[in-house]
């Protein structure tokens, strides 16, 4: 056998890749031998023919960019979190295997020959869809962010966590291919008195949540695909709710029954959960709507600078309202303001990139985003967000993140007050 | 002519059959089944506040304690106080305005009919809808009982779980009275804006961020 690099690779697979991987990726320092004028060692040999992977993954080197939880947050790492490395990501669509994922009972595993949508309640036909009905409606193809109430919840009280992905990563944005409720039910047909839906998952938590039924009928989908394939199980293949612009929770996972009635269900995910308590001991309910927000991926904790001169600042903005207008961003703690750069496509309730590049000559920096959208809302600061609703509120902190860049090009997630 | 004729008579008759489907039976794609009410009945195992889809059972707050002690404690503890970082069930009265609220089913849910509902579709944990539902009935009542709501010789069933009052039914505000914390103006200062600058805290120095 010829020695080369991708046998030397495979080797050391065989061995465990974990010292292999650490070594490649901890190896910031270029190989001399690969540069300029010598031949590089990828170049003579023959690389991998294309029946070696039939599902392609991303590179060897890349293998930092994954999802990640804290460990501390939950009992279960059943009923879990993990986050979305926003970070490490370009444009606005979310890779499927990158997407955040948050469960209450672990992933189901559905055969989809096995899959049942049940339509019940206030309906003129109380039916019953497989897959294969839903496939045979007319289908949309849309992009939409889907962001958990609970992003940014563990910086109500103050910085926490010191990271892009562990402050700003319950969120995802990708294209969705399904069928539109206002279709589906066309079959179903309506009683007048059906006001709420309960939407209902099979996954063994059940998750259930009552939705108004203009919502179902104005864009929410059942969705069976997400980036051009079939959802992934941990977002609830083989197909979901879709409820654009509003909290994660309610866009029900592995959804098995939407129920029509004439009033709220009350279900745990809506009273126990998803509620916003505050400082009087009064909480908010049925909060749906996630507002206008944005984040700086790049530089971050995670994304340090390396070079003094020019920067390309990166970051993404979204509005459950609508489409974002502007984003606005600070290089000194939002004292004066410069208007980013937004990257076609701008779509309603999707992501949108933003970019702004600044010079950059080894001073101290407090980094800000500020995001617009179409209503005219502006993202506000966390103080504004205290002032009215105290610091128990867990859900929907949507306000600006302040990252501060040190004399080394290190970055600190900060509060300032 | 006679052609022109037909070909709009056929027009015609088609427009009118599909006026006719429509107004029969509005299914405009005609794919999916009926349900049958057996198979309905099988999976809305809802219940909502006002008692509806509660299913027929009862259970006293006597028999709960047994059940729960062998279906629950081992996570929530004997008496509902959670074990390790496992939920708190019992508890927090008069926390909700504080600083550290305690949010459990004594203080903080508003409708009993929500802890049926919660515990016959989800609980225990990893082994849902394995209660039978006087089981269930039998745990909410022992639920209700540590909690204060009810006492020790209740018997909750189908036919009173929708009058329970719980502690915390009117602590909830409706609706969402948002944008309330933003210039809604579209026009934010963007030169010499008075903001505080000054940096009172670090997640750094909290050092809780995973390291990988
Ligand atoms: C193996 C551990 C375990 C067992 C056993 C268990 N639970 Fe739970 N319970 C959990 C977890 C984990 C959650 C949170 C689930 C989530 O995050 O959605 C929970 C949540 C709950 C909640 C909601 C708490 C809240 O404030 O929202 C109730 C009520 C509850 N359990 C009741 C029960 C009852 C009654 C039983 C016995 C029939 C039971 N549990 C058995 C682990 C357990």
């Amino acid at each position: 056998m010829k020695f080369n690099r991708r046998n030397l690779i495979k080797s050391f697979a065989a061995l465990g890749s974990v010292g292999f991987s650490t070594r490649v990726l901890a190896q910031d320092k270029p190989n001399p031998n690969n540069l300029p004028p010598n031949l590089p060692e990828w170049t003579p040999d023959l690389g991998a023919g294309v029946d070696e992977n039939p599902y392609g993954s991303p590179s060897q080197f890349e293998r930092e960019v994954i999802r990640r939880n804290v460990p501390w947050l939950t009992a279960s790492s059943q009923s879990s979190v993990n986050f979305t490395p926003l970070q490490d990501l370009e444009g606005i669509i979310t890779p499927n295997g990158l997407c955040f994922e948050r469960h209450h009972g672990g992933v189901a595993e559905i055969n989809p020959t096995d899959y049942r949508l049940m339509i019940n309640g206030l309906v003129d036909r109380e039916m019953i869809f497989s897959l294969e009905d839903l496939k045979r409606f007319p289908q949309v193809n849309k992009f939409y962010f889907l962001e958990c109430a609970a992003n940014g919840g563990m910086e109500w009280k103050g910085a926490q966590l010191n990271g892009c992905q562990y402050t700003f990563g319950m969120v995802h944005n990708v294209q969705y291919t399904g069928v539109k409720l206002s279709d589906l039910l066309r079959e179903t047909g309506l009683k007048p008195k059906a006001k709420w839906v309960l939407a209902e998952g099979s996954d063994t938590s059940g998750m259930t949540r009552s939705i108004p039924i203009e919502k179902i009928l104005g864009d929410c989908l059942i969705a069976w695909a997400m980036n051009g394939e079939a959802l992934r199980p941990e977002q609830g293949y083989p197909a979901r709710l879709v409820v654009p612009g509003w909290e994660g929770n309610m866009w029900v996972k592995w959804i098995r029954r939407l129920e029509f009635g004439d009033k709220p269900y009350m279900t745990r995910e809506e009273t126990s959960k998803y509620t916003d308590l505050l400082t009087d001991g009064k909480a908010r309910m049925f909060t749906w709507v996630m507002e206008a927000k944005s984040v700086i991926t790049s530089p971050s904790p995670e994304k340090p600078i390396h070079h003094k001169g020019i920067q390309q600042l990166r970051g993404l903005a979204w509005s459950g309202n609508g489409k974002i207008k502007r984003v606005d961003v600070s290089l000194d703690g939002g004292k004066n303001w410069t208007t980013a750069q937004l990257h076609a496509p701008i779509m309603a309730k999707s992501l949108v990139r933003f970019t702004l590049p600044f010079e950059w000559r080894g001073e101290e920096l407090l980094i800000q985003s500020r995001a617009m959208d179409e209503t005219g809302y502006v993202q506000p600061y966390i103080q504004d967000l205290q002032k009215i609703r105290g610091k128990n509120s867990i859900y929907h902190n949507n306000s600006i993140a302040t990252w501060l860049v040190s004399k080394s090009g290190k970055v600190d997630n900060v509060r300032l007050g | 002519m006679y052609v022109w004729v037909k070909i709009v008579s056929v027009l015609l008759l088609t427009s009118l059959m599909g006026t006719w489907s429509l107004q029969a039976s509005d299914r405009a794609f005609n794919l999916g089944n009926i349900a049958t009410s057996q198979q309905v009945k099988g999976w809305d195992i809802d219940v909502r506040p006002d008692g509806v889809g509660a299913p027929i059972g009862s259970g006293s707050v006597f028999d709960g304690e047994e059940v729960f002690a062998e279906q629950c404690a081992s996570c929530h503890g004997d008496f509902g106080e959670g074990v390790d970082r496992w939920p708190e069930l019992v508890g927090g009265e008069g926390t909700l305005n504080t600083h550290d609220p305690l949010k459990t089913t004594g203080s903080y849910w508003p409708y009993a009919s929500t802890m049926f509902d919660y515990i016959y579709r989800a609980m225990p944990f990893g082994v849902s809808q394995s209660l039978s539902y006087d089981e269930t009935y039998q745990i909410v009542a022992y639920l209700l009982y540590m909690n204060d709501i009810i006492d020790d010789d209740f018997v909750l069933s189908d036919q009173n779980i929708g009058l329970i009052k719980m502690p915390n039914q009117d602590g909830f505000l409706l609706p969402d009275p948002r944008p309330d914390a933003s210039t809604i103006d579209g026009n934010p200062c963007m030169k010499n804006c008075d903001v505080p600058v000054k940096i009172i805290g670090k997640a750094r120095d909290i050092d809780v961020t995973p390291e990988d």
